[in-house]
């Protein structure tokens, strides 16, 4: 059996531990442009900052290629599928056959439109290339960076950046911070956090034009207001990775369409990660879910399969766990619930920067924010997942030492007390 | 031991306490916190259920209140630093041989509540202990001894009548023998009520008495439904309360015994507070959620030999006369003519409870000045049945402050069938002596109904710790009888040859009817 | 695998589980004053919860579909595949408690004693015989046992 996989990421290295939990034989290819030992995506703000060094970038052990017997084709990218002689071609003019194929070319950053992209300073925010230019560009003196979107990507960049000594402003479309999982009132926490930490805002605003010759000088906003800088970080997010599959016959919709095996239309190819679509828990609908964990879970159901052991995906969590400096958040599921179905229960203790919020339909949780006192907040996300039913315990949950034993005693006794948890 | 506290009366401790703008108390003991060994983790804190530790949150650490400090060693046994000791507090009054601290500090609680005072566990006092005057024989030359080890020894001990003669057909018995209890080990467990003690304390019994072949006894509680299956392992008792007594009760266990009266407490009946009244207490003793359990002192229908032969005989008729009923008594001065009496009124075994006897709760006089010991009563009691011929009628069970295997095996010389362990067999499921029972907040789960202590005695590690005693003492029994050249304990039932007295004047060895060391 | 299991009835929440957890994954593990007293003083990865007069401790399930272990950014999170325990490689882990929102057990913790790490129970890998948590326990109210 002949396995490629496409990738060096979550998804791809889910896929290889997939495989290889039923199929210790079988030949596996891994194919990614990146010049790089499997790293993590995640850890390139980390080793940005200088809190992690480059042999702790690593996603996996050294010879983690080895143990499993991957041939690994690191630094040559995968130009073309050929689904039908059922090859991948490399750059390299090499035609690598496989009987079964992953695809976990993740995702590339958004770039909206506007005026002067062309110029030198600009950077992304998603590789580790992108942050080993930001930080020769810092080390070549530049003093003043804009970077465009507060979301995951672009407060955790601030967070280096700042660290770095760069005087900064962060661009928000939103009209507030991490507007994907927080709602108002954690933002404000958060923001006035970061603020602390020398990190400026601009919220309800876009960069309408970039200033400069050939290099950046500052940029112009939406609401006519100048800010002069020497470096931009485009950090609004990202997008499936599909140009590998445009025009291939295999199913693309915001990402590449799978079924829950991970599969996706055309048989023997699979596809997981930031490049594809999934199920999502909650929200009870198909979406692409550009976070690790559930990268790592589409692929490591994605191997089984390949490996021929039948596995369902059972969905992912839209789930985060973030942190500025001292202060660590959680959130999952939905935050900000827009009809009347939800109730909230929320408590906040702004001047200790914690906040605890849960939202629930029909007693059971579907997203909360923890801010500050984070402990033990799976046992919430696990509630979620399986739906349980919380109206025994509600007066509960806000409590920052709600625990097991706030559950009924069978069920407490039932989760504790079996043996293959 | 019977059920806890006395009568619904004013009692001196902890409750009734008036508001007295100066409390004369001092502390009786000093908790020593060695601050080099101490890493505040605060387990003390966790376990005290007296709150004689407290975590003082503002300076971090970790302190004690003398002053509610009981002495249990919970704390100290806890401390995974060994960083605490107990002393007796330093503090003393003027020398005066008349007047000690104790009899002062009596007088303050007294005068500051206008109660009786109580204590638990058996007395305190310096009486003269008996066992300890008592010396055993050893076999030299002429009557070689017995190793345990290589020759087969028989601890095996029938409780019940036996009759004047057996008839023997084809070498098999020709007839019935009257109801027998089978001991292992010439050892029971000592009545004591759940009330008294925790649920956990009797399930621990009733295994252990299982296990190695011996048995509880529920006291005056009645049986919870829990340990029902340990019947052929329980002795039933009926007392004057007659709390949860039915006629499936009476039939659970193996034998009947009707309680008159207590070492710790001759003369007393018993109070349960109505706070330990529980649903599980309630519901095993048949009384309501929270009433106050009451024993009278006496039987109501018991003021002759013939009332108390009234009750043996509806005892047996209520269980087919199918087990054998044992009718225990406090030892008092002419205990003797008591226990032919209960003998003649049908009794099959006589239980006497010696005046170091404990017990969950007694007013503390009565405790203290109140009884005979039990070394004294069972001579007494056993020659007395002797001389009228009736002691083949029934067996003779003692307890009140059996220490040991070697006090066993003197008890059985002096005539016991066997002996009730109470205090050992606490002491064996962690019982630490604080002698506070009667207050409910046993540190070690033993003699509370506190949902947060009893689950401190784990009833698997309590049942193995009971058993384990259990068998310690029969092997040092078969050492010591062993040494004798007796290879039954049969064999040395009342046969006082094998004691000399020491320390003892010639009355006391007359009466125990042994000889002085030397003779 | 054996797993360590609780005996809520007999748990007298002592939190001695914790304090020799402490211990045990200290630098002075034969030492428990030390232990407590020198340099950084990890976290406890068993807690008691208790609601009087309900306590028992709580750790890591060490769980077959671990989430923890799909969870982690950098991969410090593992399973070691002799003892089949979830280990996290403390070198490794930055402290970004993706780990901590996705253990249904909460059996992870923060342990900002020294760098942020995640803190979890480790079965006392580094030990002999039963994990300290089960070993000190004074009343048999935590068992080290397989179950099915």
């Amino acid at each position: 059996m002949d396995y490629v996989i496409i990738g060096n990421s979550a998804a791809a290295i889910g896929s290889v531990e997939g495989i290889r939990q039923i199929d210790r034989e079988g030949r596996i290819t891994l194919i990614s442009d990146e010049p790089y030992h499997t790293y993590s995506r995640p850890l390139i703000s980390y080793w940005l900052a200088g809190k992690v060094t480059e042999d702790k970038m690593t996603y996996r052990d050294k010879n983690f290629y080895e143990v499993n017997n991957i041939t690994p084709i690191l630094g040559v990218k995968a130009e073309a599928l050929d689904l039908k002689g059922k090859t991948v071609k490399l750059a390299s003019g090499e035609a690598v056959p496989y009987d079964k194929l992953m695809i976990a070319t993740g995702g590339k950053p958004v770039i909206p439109p506007m005026e002067g992209l062309d110029k030198k300073g600009i950077f992304s925010f998603l590789k580790y290339d992108d942050v080993r230019e930001i930080k020769e560009a810092v080390s070549g003196g530049k003093k003043k960076a804009v970077i465009i979107g507060a979301g995951l990507i672009g407060t955790k960049a601030a967070e280096a950046l700042v660290k770095l000594g760069l005087d900064l402003t962060v661009v928000e479309l939103a009209g507030r911070v991490l507007p994907a999982i927080l709602d108002h009132r954690a933002a404000s926490i958060v923001q006035g956090y970061m603020e602390n930490m020398g990190i400026k805002f601009e919220l309800n605003s876009t960069v309408a034009k970039v200033l400069g010759d050939s290099e950046v000088t500052g940029v112009v906003l939406n609401n006519g207001k100048e800010i002069s800088c020497d470096m931009l970080v485009i950090a609004i997010g990202v997008r499936p990775n599909t140009d590998l599959v445009t025009d291939t016959g295999i199913l693309v919709n915001r990402g590449i369409v799978v079924n829950d095996k991970i599969e996706t239309n055309v048989s023997d190819v699979y596809a997981a990660g930031d490049v594809s679509e999934g199920y999502a828990l909650i929200w009870d609908s198909v979406m692409v879910l550009p976070l690790l964990p559930n990268a790592y879970l589409q692929g490591e159901t994605a191997g089984r399969n390949m490996a021929g052991e039948e596995t369902v995906f059972p969905g992912g969590l839209v789930m985060n766990a973030i942190g500025f400096g001292d202060l660590p958040m959680v959130t999952a599921g939905i935050v900000n619930p827009d009809s009347g179905e939800y109730e909230v229960l929320s408590n906040a203790d702004s001047e200790n920067c914690s906040y605890r919020k849960v939202v629930l339909r029909n007693n059971c949780i579907i997203g909360f924010i923890l801010l500050n006192k984070i402990d033990r907040a799976g046992i919430l996300t696990g509630l979620m997942k399986e739906k349980a039913d919380v109206s025994a315990y509600k007066d509960r949950l806000l409590c920052s030492d709600f625990g097991y034993i706030d559950f009924p005693e069978e069920v407490r006794k039932s989760k504790l007390g079996r043996g293959a948890a | 031991m019977g059920s806890q506290g006395g009568r619904a009366r004013n009692w001196a401790d902890g409750r009734g306490e008036g508001n007295m703008s100066l409390n004369y108390s001092t502390p009786e003991f000093i908790i020593e916190r060695n601050n080099d060994r101490c890493i505040d983790c605060r387990v003390c804190v966790t376990q005290c259920a007296n709150e004689a530790h407290i975590y003082d949150e503002e300076e971090d650490k970790v302190v004690s209140d003398d002053m509610k400090c009981i002495n249990c060693h919970r704390c100290v046994v806890f401390c995974p630093t060994r960083a605490l000791s107990v002393r007796k507090h330093p503090l003393e009054y003027r020398e005066n041989a008349s007047w000690s601290g104790h009899d002062i500090n009596t007088i303050y609680k007294q005068a500051a509540s206008g109660g009786i005072l109580l204590a638990g566990m058996g007395t305190g006092k310096k009486y003269p202990i008996y066992w300890d005057h008592l010396l055993l024989n050893a076999s030299q030359v002429t009557n070689p001894s017995i190793d345990p080890l290589r020759e087969p020894m028989e601890l095996k001990t029938f409780l019940g009548r036996k009759p004047e003669t057996l008839k023997i057909e084809n070498g098999r018995l020709a007839e019935k023998l009257p109801p027998q209890l089978e001991l292992e080990v010439p050892i029971m467990f000592a009545a004591m009520s759940f009330g008294s003690i925790s649920l956990n304390a009797h399930k621990s019994l009733a295994r252990a008495a299982e296990e190695v072949g011996s048995f509880f006894n529920t006291g005056e509680g009645g049986l919870h439904r829990e340990l029902s299956g340990y019947g052929k392992n329980t002795i039933v008792q009926v007392a004057s309360g007659r709390f949860g007594v039915h006629s499936e009760y009476l039939n659970a266990g193996a034998a009947i015994e009707i309680k008159i009266g207590q070492g710790a407490k001759p003369g007393i009946g018993g109070h349960l507070p109505g706070e330990k009244v529980g649903p599980e207490v309630s519901l095993t003793r048949m009384i309501p959620l929270g009433s106050d359990a009451i024993s009278p002192a006496p039987h109501h229908d018991i003021y002759s030999i013939e009332d108390l032969r009234q009750l043996i005989f509806s005892l047996k008729e209520a269980t087919n006369y199918e087990k054998p009923v044992s009718v225990k008594i406090a030892a008092v001065h002419n205990v003797a003519a008591i226990a032919s009496g209960i003998v003649r009124a049908g009794a099959d075994i006589v239980t006497i409870d010696g005046f170091r006897g404990g017990s969950g709760a007694t007013p503390l006089r009565t405790r203290d000045s109140v009884g005979i010991p039990i070394e004294t009563a069972l001579a007494a009691v056993d020659s007395r049945l002797r001389q009228e011929g009736i002691r083949n009628q029934a067996s003779l069970v003692v307890s009140g402050s059996i220490r040991n295997s070697s006090d066993v095996v003197k008890a059985v010389a002096l005539g016991a069938d066997a002996v009730n362990i109470g205090t050992a067999a606490l002491i064996a499921l962690g019982c630490h002596m604080c002698q506070k029972c009667y207050t409910g907040k046993c540190n070690w789960g033993i003699a509370t109904q506190d949902p947060n202590l009893t689950k401190r005695l784990n009833p698997d590690i309590g049942a193995r710790r009971a058993a384990n005693l259990l068998r310690a003492w029969g092997h040092e029994i078969k050492e010591l009888i062993g040494g004798m050249g007796i290879n039954a304990l049969e064999s040395l039932r009342g046969n006082r040859l094998m004691l000399r007295g020491i320390g003892l004047n010639e009355k006391e060895l007359k009466i125990l009817g042994i000889k002085a060391a030397g003779e | 695998m054996k797993r360590v299991y609780a005996k809520e009835e007999a748990c007298v929440g002592c939190r001695l589980c914790e304090v020799h957890c402490i211990v045990a994954h200290s630098k002075y593990p034969d030492n428990i004053i030390k232990a407590f007293r020198k340099g950084n003083r990890p976290a406890a990865r068993v807690f008691v919860e208790e609601n009087k007069p309900v306590s028992f401790a709580l750790q890591c399930r060490h769980c077959e579909d671990a989430p923890c272990t799909r969870a982690c950014i950098t991969g410090a999170m593992h399973r070691d595949y002799h003892s089949g325990a979830v280990i996290n490689d403390e070198e490794r882990c930055v402290g970004c408690w993706t780990c901590i929102i996705a253990c249904p057990y909460g059996a992870i913790r923060r342990d900002e004693s020294g760098k942020k790490v995640a803190a979890k129970c480790d079965l006392c890998s580094a030990k002999e015989g039963e994990p300290a948590c089960v070993a000190n326990c004074p009343n048999d109210a935590l068992v080290f046992e397989e179950r099915q």
